[in-house]
């Protein structure tokens, strides 16, 4: 396993990026944390011939908690681990990076590479659905934000223009009704299903709910109408089951060694259940 | 082929230079370039960490970094972590607690504990578990690498405090 | 000295580390520090490497093969195909199976992965472009994966070298898919059995292909010497000595001029048994070009291509009385071999010792007949941590003893303790031809049983099933069940061989003249401990301490010729020789001892480490006197020196046995679980490294469990193989793998000389059984009789799904 040979770049300003990736078109690439392309690349599913590396721009780091969560690009799995402000702002973050990868690629693997890679396995995409982020891209016209919800198009098509880059991604600060429930074969794995869900809650009703499943189709998948089931109710059966139902309308699995559709989406509802209930109970 | 470049590391505490390609990962230029064998190419896939080795103070898969992208990087391998006169307690309760077999992950395995009890030096046995979950062994069945682990955490803790 | 209070003989025992001593291991201090040395480590100058071009498909003729791209490429100095092997007769080569097998593909391809082209290049990376230049044309055939197609009358046909072939090295073959029929036991008394009995259990149980997959993957280092005429090769090898002989006899090089060397080897567990076309090729490119050449493979070169394991479809029928007395056992295989018969198990026995399949249970008569198929997947058929398919037999008489205790609705243990070949019966000569040479089955199982409160859990159980019914819980509890019986220590020279060459080992030692000492092996270890255990066994047969015994195995240059280390083997073969040759020692030390005492031999008595007088115990002479003594003395009628060596052929095998109990947690809407306990008691005979043994007893019961609960080698019909990376193809983290509780009774081998019998594979053949016969358990009130592995989370939701448990 090893990759084709290519030109490394490791500029430092923002600018400089764009004018590569302008230059050299689809046959440049940047590298955040490397822990998707360098695999592709290992086994030759991505040819490149210009990889930019982005570890060195200090504008794509850092996380700023206020009434909106900021988090640069290049934030790492482990960062969004151990960061003691978003773990009080948006436990939710921690909870899905802490079920992503294992110690290692967690170190490395970024925020911003999870969901601009557009991997439909990757767990980020699905969370920032369910937290309505929005992705701040840069490219040779400037800066524009599109928000998680429309950016996925299919399996590694995103919203994203082959000369922009992704900044940063903000969300506003979620209430404490949160869970990420996930199931695996193992760790490393991606999920057979994995469920991320937010609830607020008034008068001991939902009030808001917001539900999006990962690698249940090509893209992540964000049911309006499952949160929309749960509203005014107290996650009862009934509400429960009519969200599940309309999630299992929205998702599309296919059958790989992680198992038949019939079991995906068996999954996918328990995995939604469970959600549910501890998001409902931390609300 | 695209053309070599220079790369400076500092590696196990030694400022090192070499001309690699672009596309070398790091686990070849260290095993191949800089004869620093103690990190194993076990999967190439970033799953059986057997290729670990600390990288700015990170425990990461040489076999998915560039070595261009650790240009300029601080590095420590298992080479790095003890010596023959005096080795890491890892490395003794390793052998104490019959925690290797064949060894193939061995280096790996303690680069990424030495960085574990660094972050974390009172770990639960889940925790250890969990923290050592990037690395694969085939002998052992890891209840022998908790234990090392578990052990060399009290010492070290023992050490500390007598030393306070 | 001065001390007036001599050691007691208990601190002089001690202060040996032999049998019996939780000793710790000297190879740790290499391995700890990073300065093991496996073959990826050996760097030669000039060094090549070699990899390469492989098959996408599973079966396809190969029109044409265009290197001229890749040898233009800088860097590249050959591309070897099997037109350039041809005029050296080395484009097939032998299987240990008495088959052959393709180097490079020769006007077709049989499997994915195969091996097509060798590319030699200065390094790993141009040779990684190379193979990518390199431009073969195929023209697609039709794929059989499955082995019961590979049968029918029109199946496509695989081996087109074979063809009109009606005689194969182990009989007729009947189909032109078909390699051999091979039978044992009494068929027309086994089927009376059956047809009188009052009660037959009848069920078709798969156990499926998977890989040992060790972290190491396989590789070689070749290199030809053309000044000297000397071929060294450096390799990944559980058998060097065998892999001197092969090279020899292919490459036409005097075996003199041929050193194997097998370095350190990170982890075996069968891969690294057979000789695979990688080497071949390498010794060729080294001889072409007369430099060095690497071949080291990838982690899907590794899965794809090298030694399977397993892939039996095995139909048991056992009949019983009605209380419950076993009267028969009657089981035809259908064995999945791949495209070429390269199973790895002596010569006169094509289905390995699956005859062990009567298992800890005095069964009166037996039958086995195994039909050897080909199809379009890899070869191999490894002893994958287990001897010669002895997991697939004990895997088989575990799942039909519970499914006869369903259909008697008995209790499985009860079952089992009722058929138990009795402790009396010992030597017992089994239906199916071997002689058990000891063993205390009642004794092991009450004390498993009762450790785990057996009738308690039972309790639970019938609570958790009803609790389950009422819909207050959706977690089941399995208690996985399992008695086995391991057959090891290839073995007796008489019938077994590799290739021709008798399954003894072998030992050799030199005591040096200040009482330190040197013993060399016919074995390798693979992180098993030798240079730690092997030390034990001299250590309490000659007095020195293990401390001072350096181990060294792996090269034939200077290692006494042995068959290598794989079916547990080492302790069984190498160790009883290591305890031989220490008594050859002994035994001139006596005479050296006799000499210096001034006294008859006959008069002196061995005392742990020097031989005494006796009746006078003051008056002795120490192993180390007597090695200076037999340097430096001029003893009359005794040549100088203290030197010996022994080829041990085992009279028998060793049968070590062990009782193991799972107990699971199934969640029957994710098909996740959790093993809430696991319970191994091991019988090994005579225990030489506690540590080391449980070890490997953990070391097995993880691998057990990773194939019960999730790895194989899945092919899709077209002959794509889907689990090529270890994202697909399970290895259990630190994480999944459960926690083991360890325990032991003793029963020493009545023919071995120190009375041990092997440990290293015990725990992957009974934790297959304890594993899946716990899923099984779980899904017991609710009518499961047969699921087959691996028990991943969908087979176990399916399972759940067909049993109407989702509502």
């Amino acid at each position: 396993m090893i990759p084709a040979a290519f030109e490394y770049h490791r500029p430092s300003e923002l600018s400089a990026v764009i004018a590569l990736l302008s230059e050299h078109g689809d046959e440049a690439r940047v590298v955040a944390g490397g822990h998707s392309l360098i695999p592709m690349m290992k086994l030759r599913m991505a040819a490149l011939d210009h990889l930019i590396d982005l570890r060195d721009i200090a504008e794509l780091r850092g996380i700023e908690v206020g009434a909106t969560i900021r988090i640069g690009a290049m934030t790492t799995q482990h960062e969004l681990l151990t960061h003691a402000g978003l773990a009080e702002a948006a436990p939710i973050l921690a909870e899905a990076a802490r079920q992503i990868a294992d110690p290692q690629v967690r170190y490395l693997g970024t925020l911003g590479g999870n969901v601009a890679n557009g991997d439909p396995g990757n767990d980020m995409p699905g969370l920032m659905q369910c937290l309505d982020a929005r992705f701040t891209l840069t490219g040779p016209d400037g800066t524009r934000e599109v928000a998680a919800r429309d950016f996925y198009e299919a399996a590694y098509m995103t919203a994203r223009e082959d000369d922009e880059i992704l900044v940063a991604i903000t969300f506003p600060r979620p209430g404490a009704g949160h869970a990420y429930e996930k199931q695996k074969r193992k760790i490393g794995d991606y999920a057979t299903a994995a469920a991320a869900v937010q609830l607020e809650a008034a008068d001991s009703k939902v009030s808001a709910a917001s539900i999006a499943m990962t690698n249940l189709s090509d893209v992540p998948v964000w049911s309006a109408a499952a949160g929309a089931a749960l509203v005014g109710s107290a996650c009862g059966t009934p509400a429960v089951e009519a969200a599940v139902a309309a999630m299992l309308a929205d998702i599309d699995p296919v059958e790989d060694s992680r198992g038949p559709v019939e079991f995906k989406k068996h999954v996918a509802a328990t995995v939604l259940r469970r959600a549910i209930a501890r998001a409902w109970s931390r609300v | 082929m695209a053309d070599k470049i220079h790369l400076k590391m500092t590696v196990n505490g030694q400022p090192v230079e070499t001309l690699a390609e672009p596309r070398e990962l790091l686990i070849h230029v260290l095993r191949e370039r800089l004869d620093i064998t103690g990190p194993h190419i076990g999967c190439e896939t970033t799953h059986c960490g057997a290729c670990t080795v600390d990288l700015d103070g990170k425990s990461v898969k040489s076999c998915t970094v560039f070595a261009a992208q650790a240009d300029g990087a601080e590095i420590t391998t298992v080479e790095g972590i003890g010596s023959p006169d005096k080795l890491h307690v890892l490395q003794e309760m390793f052998r104490e607690h019959h925690g290797l077999q064949c060894g193939f992950c061995t280096p790996g395995m303690i680069t990424r504990a030495w960085r574990l009890l660094q972050e974390n030096p009172t770990p639960s046995e889940e925790e250890i578990r969990f923290g050592m979950a990037g690395n694969l062994c085939r002998c052992t069945g890891y209840q022998n690498i908790v234990k090392a682990i578990m052990a060399a955490a009290t010492e070290m803790n023992a050490a500390k405090e007598a030393a306070e | 000295m001065n001390d007036q209070t001599p050691p007691t003989r208990e601190e002089r025992t001690a202060a040996l580390k032999g049998l019996g001593c939780a000793r710790k291991r000297v190879e740790d201090a290499r391995f700890t520090q990073g300065k093991g040395n496996y073959v990826d480590d050996v760097k030669l100058p000039a060094m090549l490497f070699g990899d390469f071009v492989r098959s996408p498909y599973g079966h396809a003729r190969v029109k044409s093969i265009d290197a001229s791209a890749a040898l233009a490429l800088p860097g590249v100095i050959a591309v070897l195909t099997a037109k350039d092997l041809e005029p050296l007769g080395l484009h097939w080569m032998p299987t240990l199976a008495g088959d052959k097998q393709m180097v490079l593909a020769d006007g077709k391809v049989l499997f994915q992965g195969q091996e097509v082209a060798f590319v030699v290049a200065e390094d790993r990376y141009v040779a990684a472009d190379a193979v990518e230049l390199v431009e073969v044309e195929y023209e697609d055939l039709p794929v059989v994966t499955d082995p019961f197609k590979a049968l029918e009358p029109n199946a496509p046909v695989l081996r087109e070298d074979l063809q009109g072939q009606t005689e194969g090295a182990h009989g007729l073959r009947r189909h032109h898919n078909h390699i051999f029929l091979w039978e044992q036991g009494d068929k027309d008394g086994a089927e009376a059995a059956i047809s009188e009995a009052d009660v037959v259990a009848e069920e078709r149980v798969y156990y499926h292909r998977t890989h040992p997959c060790p972290l190491e993957t396989c590789g070689c280092v070749a290199s030809m010497d053309k000044v000297n005429g000397k071929l060294t090769l450096w390799g990944t090898f559980q058998a060097p000595h065998v892999v001197r002989t092969v090279a020899s006899l292919l490459s036409g090089i005097a075996e003199h001029n041929i050193r194997v060397i097998s370095p350190d080897i990170g982890g075996g567990f069968g891969n690294k048994v057979g000789v695979y076309p990688g080497y071949v090729c390498s010794i060729v490119a080294s001889i072409v070009t007369g430099r060095p050449v690497k071949w080291v493979e990838d982690r899907m070169d590794n899965l794809m291509t090298t030694a399977f394991a397993r892939d039996y479809w095995m139909d048991g029928r056992i009949a019983a009385t009605k209380d419950g007395k076993i009267t028969g056992l009657s089981v035809h295989v259908t064995a999945d071999h791949g495209a070429f018969d390269a199973c790895a198990d002596p010569t006169k026995f094509p289905a390995g010792f699956f005859h062990i399949c009567t298992g800890s249970y005095d069964i009166p008569v037996a039958y086995v007949g195994v039909d050897g198929v080909y199809t379009n997947k890899a070869p191999g058929g490894v002893a994958y941590r287990c001897s010669f398919r002895v997991t697939e037999a004990a895997y088989l008489i575990e799942r039909m003893i519970e499914i006869l205790a369903q259909k008697l609705g008995m209790d499985a243990a009860e079952l089992r303790a009722k058929n138990f070949i009795r402790k009396e019966q010992f030597p017992y000569h089994s239906a199916l031809g071997w002689e058990y040479d000891s063993g205390d089955y009642h004794t092991a199982w009450d004390k498993a049983l009762k450790a785990v409160d057996y009738d308690g859990l039972r309790a639970e159980q019938a609570e958790r099933v009803v609790a389950f019914r009422r819909g207050e819980t959706r977690k089941l509890l399995g208690i996985g069940l399992c008695h086995f019986t391991e057959i090891v220590g290839a073995g007796p020279v008489k019938n077994c061989d590799i290739l021709g060459m008798g399954m003894f080992d072998s030992c050799e030692i030199r005591i040096h003249p200040t009482g330190s000492a040197i013993a060399r092996l016919g074995t390798i270890s693979q992180g098993q401990g030798h240079a730690t255990t092997f030390a034990q066994i001299l250590a309490s047969e000659t007095g020195i301490p293990a401390d001072n015994i350096t181990i060294e195995e792996g090269d034939t240059d200077t290692a006494p010729y042995g068959l290598g280390t794989y079916g547990s083997r080492s302790t069984p073969v190498a160790g009883a020789a290591a305890a031989m040759a220490a008594r050859k020692i002994r035994a001139k030390a006596q005479m050296i001892a006799a000499y210096l005492l001034e006294v008859h031999e006959g008069d002196l008595e061995w005392d742990v480490d020097r031989f005494a007088v006796k009746g006078a115990p003051e008056r002795f002479k120490t192993m180390t006197e007597i090695a200076y003594a037999a340097y430096h003395d001029a003893i009359p009628n005794i040549e100088p020196g203290l030197e010996a060596v022994s080829y041990y052929d085992p009279p028998n095998m060793t049968y070590p046995f062990g009782a193991y109990i799972c107990v699971m947690e199934i969640d029957a809407d994710t098909g996740e679980h959790e093993i809430r306990q696991f319970y191994a008691l091991d019988d090994c005979g005579t225990r030489i490294n506690p540590m080391v043994i449980e070890g490997q007893v953990h070391g097995g019961l993880t691998e057990a469990y990773a194939i019960s609960m999730g790895q194989e080698i899945a092919y899709d019909e077209m002959g794509n193989v889907k689990t090529g990376t270890l994202m697909d193809f399970f290895l259990p983290t630190s994480w999944e793998t459960p926690h083991y509780t360890t325990d032991f009774t003793e029963t020493p081998s009545p023919h071995h000389p120190i009375g041990a019998k092997g440990v290293g594979e015990s725990p992957n053949v009974g934790g297959v059984p304890a594993f899946s016969n716990a899923v099984h358990d779980a899904f017991r009130a609710f009518g499961l009789t047969q699921s087959h592995m691996p028990h991943d989370q969908w087979r176990i939701w399916k399972t759940a799904q067909d049993l109407g448990l989702h509502g």
